[in-house]
């Protein structure tokens, strides 16, 4: 079993502000294999931006890490000064984030802001990086990369700017990258070619993926193993297929089911009543009980831990092997 | 079955010039995006016509065409046979208003922020002079509260202190207050995660069938489009490029492009299933290409296609404007 | 229904907000005080320097309470004629504030329906009106303000003392109503494509009820903060035409007046005269600027 890349360990995050502190993560733990894509899935609300803006040490402030660690191959990154942060962001963990628009700064060429982020990370010269840019952009499928390099992020369309992005994410070859809804903004067609690209991408590098998004048909079609977030707290975390065909979480079982498929016809989707609960009023115990289908007493009182549960680990009492039925 | 909405050649452009001290100057020519490019089809009682496409299709436009938000540069919009453009230019309009209403994409952007609820949901019944007083007008709004699940306590909230899914609710219940004939849905639920996306679905479907209401939907998401049409309507830059109902078309899709979407979706179903290549993005809707749009694109685009721009044909019991499948060849 | 409204207002952000702003808090004291001394002047003054009879030529020219000179009775000492500095400054604050909130009430006015009008129909009613924004935007306030007065002395030679208020109003409003329609205008813009205005045509709301009862509420968000700043440049405007002796006559004086007439008996001496209508004029405008801006970081829903 080889060390995990990224291993975050009980995070916790919290927002201080007059209503007094507001946890948004609350003792999140997972880890992610060299070369691994997960994929870490939620509704809005839930904490899986936050989770990856902890990771690549882009909080918002006043959020601040409030307890637990991250460990990037074994190092500890979340309490790590700017400098140091900085220098690890870019050479060793990638972003990609959702809105190509923004992402890119309009008033350099695109070439102008790869040898940048190449020459920050790595020894090469400007002739070199140049190269390395154009090889990068070639890979990520722009025709024309040795004349488009030079031109602005306005002259791109959306998904080719997507693709500029993460050509940017993978030129200093990072380990591991971080991508929040990659393509959301995006259309239907574009966002295939896009995940496509993505999935190929990483594995030739050999980068680890953190893929965070709401949409399980991306996560299905993309990742290795999957994380269910609700409120603020890990739901589910297991093999992407397992936590898809077989979820021990009700509320996954609830996600899956509420989902329109392609493949059948059906009159009702299933519904679960209620709302995620604001982050200021969670219930005690189990934070999904007010709205789960089966919950037990034990639920409204005793917060569960990540259990066994079949090919999945789900944090739900059902799972918990050591009382007999 | 009788028609109820019926729309015939229907185009709008939209003149997107600079203004015109930097057309003189800049001696730049007027330019026009022609966002709905001759569109047909009809729309029957107590049914659900879909229309989905990808940015710059031209289907959030046709929605506003139908409901009178534009008026059309071309062709004719028909609600029970009558013509809308010219309704609502005259005494009738009220009348006609009456009788076919609008929800919309953003929860967050269609409920007056200074507004309670019960006067948002209460403006169509007072602007119809559909209730006489107060009482009434409370009774009317608690009972449309009601029809969507929520309490008679909501009606003195403000928009801001509910969530997205309970603001869309709130937007039905509003579009419901005159008990309309014909709704139209401008991606209702695409703001909207999974769990509650379910949810407000549920409550259209119920309300289509205790109510007979009849649906023009848009959406960009194939899946949420199966489950709730009866119909369904492929658009490419401003052209409707397969029309069939449910079942041919995911069954059986024609058009390259449907093809194309189709194949295109991350589906947790089928997922690692085999798949054409996709080419290309949507062009510039100012520049489009000529003949048939998707040309570019396609894989079985010929010389024809790059000429003649098909006409929607009905063929095999669905209606395709594509050559390819004219000519046999697909 | 505006109980429930202040309930809202004293539990939301903006109070609170203002309660930990050490800096609104002292202003607007400072603010509130000048303002309740202006306007209950009559009340407050120890004298009235507008009845002539009051008046003591002996007690001319004395300085303040504090030095070897002064008197008590005249805390700030007094003018030429004997009127009490104090008191003149009550009533010059509360004509200062009084031409100073009623330009920028009749700029808001104008402004903006202009800019209702303009952002709401668009087209070439919405390009003359911007055209003829840039046009006044292009004449310096005090210049315009002058060309007024001087229209409204050769026009009413005789009345000019009493009519100087309404024309002050006009001069200083004429170029202050632009910022007012300009605003209003990008905000109609914003608000008018929003799905809500677009929910309430097709319910079939008719457009000018559309542009009172959605569009006006939602678009005059940055007009308070506007109207608390243009108070304090109104004032200072007015101060300016009133010191240039294009103002308030001497007969009413206002803050600008004071420090002109003041400013004769600067060299012999005599600095009370000016230095406390000075100074009153700073506080104000300067208490009324820092409201302004604390309120517009205040509401600015991404500072918070």
């Amino acid at each position: 079993m080889t060390s995990p890349l990224l291993e975050v360990k009980n995070l916790r995050v919290e927002f201080p502000s007059r209503h007094g502190s507001l946890l948004a993560l609350d003792d999140i733990s997972f880890t992610i294999a060299p070369g691994e894509i997960l994929g870490v899935v939620g509704e809005s609300g839930a904490g899986k931006s936050l989770t990856g803006a902890a990771i690549i040490g882009l909080l918002d402030p006043p959020g601040r890490v409030a307890g637990g660690e991250i460990r990037f191959e074994g190092r500890r990154i979340d309490n790590l000064p700017y400098e140091e942060m900085r220098k690890l962001r870019g050479r060793h963990i990638g972003a990609i984030f959702q809105d190509p628009l923004t992402s890119l700064n309009p008033l350099y060429t695109v070439g102008r802001q790869l040898t940048e982020t190449i020459r920050t990370h790595l020894p090469l010269n400007a002739a070199q990086a140049r190269e390395r840019a154009i090889g990068l952009l070639q890979e990520t499928g722009i025709s024309a990369a040795a004349e488009r390099i030079d031109q602005y992020p306005h002259q791109f369309s959306g998904g080719m700017r997507q693709r500029v992005v993460i050509a940017l994410a993978l030129a200093a070859n990072p380990k591991l990258i971080v991508a929040d809804e990659p393509t959301t903004a995006l259309d239907v067609s574009v966002q295939a070619q896009i995940i496509s690209l993505l999935k190929r991408l990483c594995k030739e590098h050999g980068a680890a993926v953190m893929l965070v998004t709401h949409d399980m048909g991306v996560i299905a079609e993309t990742c290795d193993r999957v994380a269910v977030m609700y409120a603020g707290r890990l739901a589910e975390i297991g093999p992407v297929q397992a936590v898809i065909h077989q979820p021990a979480h009700p509320y996954t079982v609830g996600l899956m089911g509420a989902i329109p498929a392609m493949d059948e016809d059906r009159e009702r989707l299933l519904q679960i009543d209620g709302a995620m609960p604001r982050l200021t009023a969670i219930p005690p115990g189990c934070a999904f009980n007010p709205r789960c289908p089966r919950v037990m007493d034990r639920c409204r009182v005793e917060r569960p831990e990540l259990l066994e549960a079949g090919a999945t680990r789900a944090a739900c009492w059902l799972h918990d092997a050591s009382i007999t039925l | 079955m009788s028609t109820l909405v019926e729309v015939r050649d229907l185009a709008k452009g939209f003149d997107v010039s600079v203004p015109w001290s930097n057309r003189v100057i800049e001696r730049r020519p007027r330019q026009w995006v022609h966002a709905v490019d001759g569109v047909s089809f009809s729309i029957e009682r107590g049914k659900t016509l879909a229309l989905v496409g990808e940015s710059g299709c031209g289907k959030s436009t046709v929605a506003r065409l139908l409901v009178g938000l534009h008026d059309p540069s071309a062709g004719e919009v028909l609600f029970d046979g009558q013509n809308i453009a010219s309704t609502l230019a005259g005494p009738q309009a009220l009348a006609l208003r009456r009788r076919m209403q609008m929800i919309f994409q953003d929860p967050y952007a269609s409920l007056n922020p200074r507004w309670k609820v019960r006067n948002i949901v209460g403006e169509p019944l007072t602007e119809h002079g559909l209730v006489r007083n107060d009482a009434e007008l409370k009774d009317r709004v608690v009972e449309l509260l009601h029809l969507v699940g929520l309490v008679p306590a909501d009606m003195e909230k403000f928009a801001h202190q509910f969530s997205g899914g309970q603001r869309q609710r709130v937007s039905i219940a509003r579009a419901l207050a005159t008990q309309p004939e014909f709704l139209v849905c401008d991606e209702p639920t695409s703001a909207l995660d999974v769990s509650v996306q379910a949810q407000v679905l549920n409550i259209m479907k119920d309300l289509q069938r205790s109510r007979g209401l009849t649906y023009l939907f848009i959406s960009h998401n194939l899946a949420v489009v199966r489950h709730v049409s009866d119909q369904v309507g492929v658009m490419y830059l401003g052209r409707v490029v397969e029309l069939a109902d449910k079942a041919s078309l995911f069954a059986k899709p024609r058009h390259p492009y449907t093809r194309m979407l189709l194949d295109a979706i991350p589906d947790i179903a089928m997922s690692g299933r085999a798949r054409t290549p996709v080419q290309g993005e949507v062009p510039n809707p100012l520049s489009p290409p000529s003949g048939c749009s998707f040309h570019p694109r396609c894989p079985y685009a010929n010389e024809r296609c790059r000429q003649e721009r098909p006409a929607l044909l009905e063929i095999q019991g669905v209606r395709i404007a594509c050559h390819a499948v004219e000519e046999g060849r697909l | 229904m505006s109980g429930g409204a202040l309930a809202r207002f004293f539990g939301g952000d903006v109070w609170y907000s203002f309660r930990r702003s050490p800096l609104a808090m002292a202003s607007a004291v400072v603010a509130l005080f000048c303002v309740v001394c202006a306007a209950f002047a009559n009340w407050v003054a120890p004298h009235n320097p507008t009845d002539l009879a009051m008046l003591e030529l002996a007690d001319s020219l004395l300085p303040p309470a504090w030095l070897p000179e002064g008197k008590t009775k005249y805390l700030f000492g007094t003018d030429a004629q004997g009127r009490d500095i104090l008191s003149a400054l009550m009533y010059g604050t509360r004509i200062s504030l009084a031409v100073g909130i009623a330009s920028v009430l009749v700029s808001m006015l104008v402004g903006v329906t202009l800019g209702l009008v303009a952002g709401f129909i668009g087209g070439r009613t919405d390009a003359f009106i911007m055209r003829v924004c840039d046009v006044m935007l292009s004449f310096p306030a005090i210049l315009v303000a002058l060309l007024v007065d001087g229209m409204g002395r050769a026009l009413f030679p005789q009345a000019h003392d009493t009519l100087a208020f309404a024309v002050l109003i006009v001069a200083i409003s004429l170029t202050g109503w632009v910022q007012y329609a300009r605003t209003v205008r990008g905000s109609t813009l914003v608000e008018r494509n929003k799905e809500y205005v677009q929910a309430a045509r097709v319910i079939g709301v008719t457009p000018l009820r559309i542009m009172r009862r959605h569009v006006l509420p939602n678009a005059l968000g940055p007009v308070t903060v506007l109207a608390t700043i243009q108070v304090a440049s109104a004032i200072i405007i007015e101060a300016t035409l009133s010191f240039l002796g294009v103002g308030m006559p001497v007969t009413s004086p206002s803050l600008g007046t004071l420090i002109r007439v003041g400013n004769d008996f600067l060299l012999s001496g005599e600095w009370w005269i000016t230095v406390f209508p000075g100074t009153v004029l700073v506080m104000v405008a300067l208490s009324v600027n820092l409201l302004g801006d604390w309120l517009r970081d205040a509401v600015n829903p991404r500072l918070r």
